[in-house]
């Protein structure tokens, strides 16, 4: 473990991944109804396409690109458009959102849809295709990917990083991925490539996934410049920043994008995806999400459409223990709880965690000790010590210009070694917040 | 169904403040055997009278609630216990156990707020207050049942020594006619006059090894006390300037105690790892220059009280550096 690369500090939660990681994805069914907010991306929310009444298929577009940075939004099934309405979001606000009465008889075939292969398509225009798509990055935040592909012009890109990390615990979708599509991923490495004008590529894959090494060592095609890099299990090693530093040692600039030290970071599941478009017109619809936790009863990976309520998915996976104590989209490092069984599945969602009340035990909050055991743990090297002070005197002048509060990823370490267990990283959140409250008004 | 909803991250580290605080304790059960094998019965009573100061104090005073339970208040008269020579008189061990709590930590607000080491607070209350008992050290009597010295001795009144007094290694090598060095390894096994904790640093070293292994104490300090205090004390002893050979420095007096569990309270220490090393090595060297020049035998608690009243300007000084910002653009940005 001491000789994989990494970066400093980070934390190690309990793994936890031996639940899902052996399950081969199935197909999840359709719903009865399925329900695509305009906005599962950062950006401009898409704008619809598509009125009540409207008959769409699968894989129709129903909602276009408002803007550069913005995403499309396609139909995961077919079926009768039924209302334009807000609906709950996984983020906790009502989002205007498209529901669709899912077709029961329909044989849920595409229609097809003409797409160049990519191999005739000019670099600059692929990443066109690619927006057309719909496609988003799957590793969480979802930022649409035809932008990502095209860095600004000062900035060229040396070198491509496929993030197979999977740092968050529980979570085994990339994984998965890897295991059963390596050849997308390696398809979809190609296309990047050519978007990007650049030969080399390195997959980060951390330790614990000697398979998915194994198998994407195997089929690593001779005539491109790709390395495997295995790394260290540590979280959050999946973070951009945190990933270019392991395998290059570049710092990518307080403030900066990645492009700024050309660097591209993009996920595998990402990339399969985009083979997977250009191989048979199928925009990004679907994906595999891990559905896990102790308090659900049939944990497993499933390739789920997009749209398909918590509800419908935790029905299908035997329902909750009596034990179940949280609902959470994501990983349990960053994802965010969930209050309504009725708000659907995302692009980014990549997985649902119904925790334990034993796996989420929650203890009293204790005055700070200053250990230092956050300083230790922050792998962007703030003082959430100091900034956890900062916050709760609302002091945000300070906690901007001085603790710096514009680098925090929100990435849960320092809420995670606090012995104390001050909220810090929520404290962060708030702060923000607050801060842009207090701009704006 | 009942579903509740956090922030994330919704999975937590198990370590917690209290258990740290009560691994602290439990890891100095062998130093307090030892003061006990030693000392005999007066050894338990005034851990207990200066416990006792301490606890009565948190209770009545303290003001979060159950804030008896966390430990923190059982260290204090614990290690302010330790700091006492076996015939202190026990009215005054609960005293400075009430005032080092008190003036040392409720204060100012209470756990996690204190500027300066609540235990050594309250010793240096006792040596400005009671300036003879607190440096009177009863010659080792051969039976064990017997008491050090007049621990029932009356608030106010002077405490009796009828029994002879004998010097400590230190007091021995500064004040003595004849300077004598102990042999280091009596005071490494603690078979030597002191303090109940003084005696024995190899107990203190395994139970701080203990607390270091399981993550509860930094490192960074003891091992910087140490190193410098070998390398100052070492300089002065080589250039002839002292009587004092290194090994004897860190072994005797309340070092061990002082850089395993005095100097290491997460509270009154800095923050950073790098400020720890600075934050030990001033310890180091003022303890040297304390025992050399200054008036008292022992300098290590006069060492961490200063050094805690730099804490705050050595967390300034040494934030870590941001990432992907070079050092030099640190400075820059904050100036």
């Amino acid at each position: 473990m001491k000789g994989l690369l990494s970066f400093k500090h980070g934390v190690h939660p309990p793994e936890n991944k031996d639940i899902t990681a052996g399950i081969a994805s199935r197909r999840f069914p359709f719903p009865g109804e399925i329900v695509l907010p305009l906005s599962q991306h950062i950006g401009v929310p898409a704008k619809a396409l598509v009125k009540p009444g409207d008959r769409v298929e699968r894989g129709d577009v129903i909602a276009e690109a408002a803007g550069f940075v913005s995403s499309a939004v396609h139909a995961s099934a077919a079926g009768t458009v039924k209302a334009i309405e807000l609906w709950p979001h996984p983020n906790g606000s009502m989002v205007p959102s498209i529901r669709i009465t899912v077709d029961p008889n329909s044989t849920q075939m595409r229609r097809p849809r003409i797409v160049p292969r990519w191999e005739d398509v000019k670099a600059e225009d692929l990443s066109k295709e690619i927006g057309r798509a719909g496609i988003v990055g799957l590793g969480g935040a979802a930022f649409p990917s035809h932008v990502k592909l095209t860095p600004p012009k000062d900035q060229p890109i040396d070198i491509l990083l496929m993030n197979g990390c999977e740092c968050e615990p529980y979570l085994t979708s990339d994984h998965r991925t890897m295991l059963e599509q390596p050849e997308k991923v390696y398809e979809g490495i190609r296309i990047a490539l050519k978007a990007l004008g650049i030969t080399r590529a390195v997959i980060g894959i951390e330790a614990n996934k000697p398979d998915a090494i194994e198998i994407m060592q195997k089929l690593a095609p001779d005539d491109l410049d790709i390395t495997i890099q295995p790394l260290q299990v540590k979280y959050p090693q999946g973070a951009e920043k945190m990933l270019i530093k392991a395998v290059t040692g570049r710092e990518v600039p307080s403030g900066a994008l990645p492009s700024a030290i050309g660097a591209l970071v993009q996920n595998v599941a990402t990339a399969a995806n985009v083979a997977t478009a250009f191989e048979t017109g199928q925009p990004l619809i679907e994906r595999i999400i891990t559905i896990t936790g102790r308090g659900i009863r049939k944990p497993g990976n499933w390739v789920i459409p997009f749209g398909t309520k918590l509800r419908d998915v935790i029905e299908h996976c035997g329902g909750l223990t009596d034990d179940a104590s949280e609902i959470v989209f994501g990983g349990p490092m960053m994802g965010q709880g969930q209050a309504n069984l009725d708000v659907p599945i995302l692009k980014a969602t990549g997985g649902i965690l119904v925790l334990s009340k034993d796996e989420c035990k929650q203890q009293d909050i204790m005055p700070c000790i200053r250990c230092g055991k956050c300083l230790e743990a922050c792998p962007v090297f703030l003082n959430p010590q100091l900034m956890g002070a900062l916050a709760k005197a609302e002091r945000y002048e300070e906690l901007e210009s001085e603790a710096h509060l514009k680098d925090c990823m929100l990435c849960g370490c320092c809420s995670f070694v606090c012995p104390s267990n001050i909220p810090l990283s929520q404290l962060f959140a708030m702060s923000r917040t607050q801060i842009r409250r207090l701009s704006t008004s | 169904m009942n579903v509740k909803i956090t922030a994330s991250p919704h999975v937590r580290s198990a370590d917690s403040t209290i258990k740290i605080m009560w691994s602290v304790v439990w890891s100095l059960v062998p130093v307090m055997a030892a003061s006990i094998y030693f000392f005999g019965p007066s050894a338990i009573l005034v851990l207990l009278a200066s416990s006792a100061g301490c606890l009565l104090t948190e209770r009545l005073f303290g003001s979060r609630p159950g804030s008896l339970a966390d430990g923190s208040a059982i260290i204090t008269g614990l290690l302010l216990g330790l700091t006492l020579p076996p015939g202190f008189p026990l009215w005054m061990a609960f005293l400075g156990g009430g005032f080092g709590m008190a003036f040392g930590k409720i204060i100012y607000g209470g756990l996690g707020q204190n500027i300066f080491n609540p235990a050594l607070v309250g010793r240096a209350f006792l040596q400005a207050a009671f300036p003879v008992a607190i440096t009177t050290w009863p010659a080792k009597t051969q039976n064990w049942w017997a008491l050090q010295g007049d621990n029932f001795a009356l608030p106010f009144m002077s405490p009796v020594v009828d029994t002879a007094t004998s010097a400590t290694p230190l007091g021995n090598m500064k004040f003595g006619d004849d300077p004598v060095i102990t042999p280091v390894l009596d005071l490494f096994l603690g078979t030597t006059g002191g303090s109940l904790g003084e005696t024995s640093a190899l107990l203190i070293l395994i139970g701080g090894l203990y607390l270091a292994w399981r993550g509860h104490l930094n490192w960074h300090i003891p091992l910087s006390i140490f190193v410098s205090t070998f390398v100052v004390s070492g300089l002065f002893f080589a250039l002839g300037i002292s009587q004092f050979p290194p090994l004897f420095m860190l072994f005797s007096g309340g070092m061990m105690l002082g850089a395993f569990y005095m100097a290491t309270d997460m509270v009154t220490s800095p923050i950073t790892n790098k400020g720890c090393w600075l934050f030990g090595i001033g310890i180091g060297f003022l303890v040297v220059v304390i025992r050399i020049w200054g008036g008292l035998p022992e300098g290590v608690m006069y060492a961490i009280l200063l050094m805690n009243a730099l804490v705050p300007f050595i967390n300034r000084a040494t934030q870590p550096r941001l990432f992907g910002t070079s050092s030099k653009k640190k400075k820059e940005d904050g100036s």
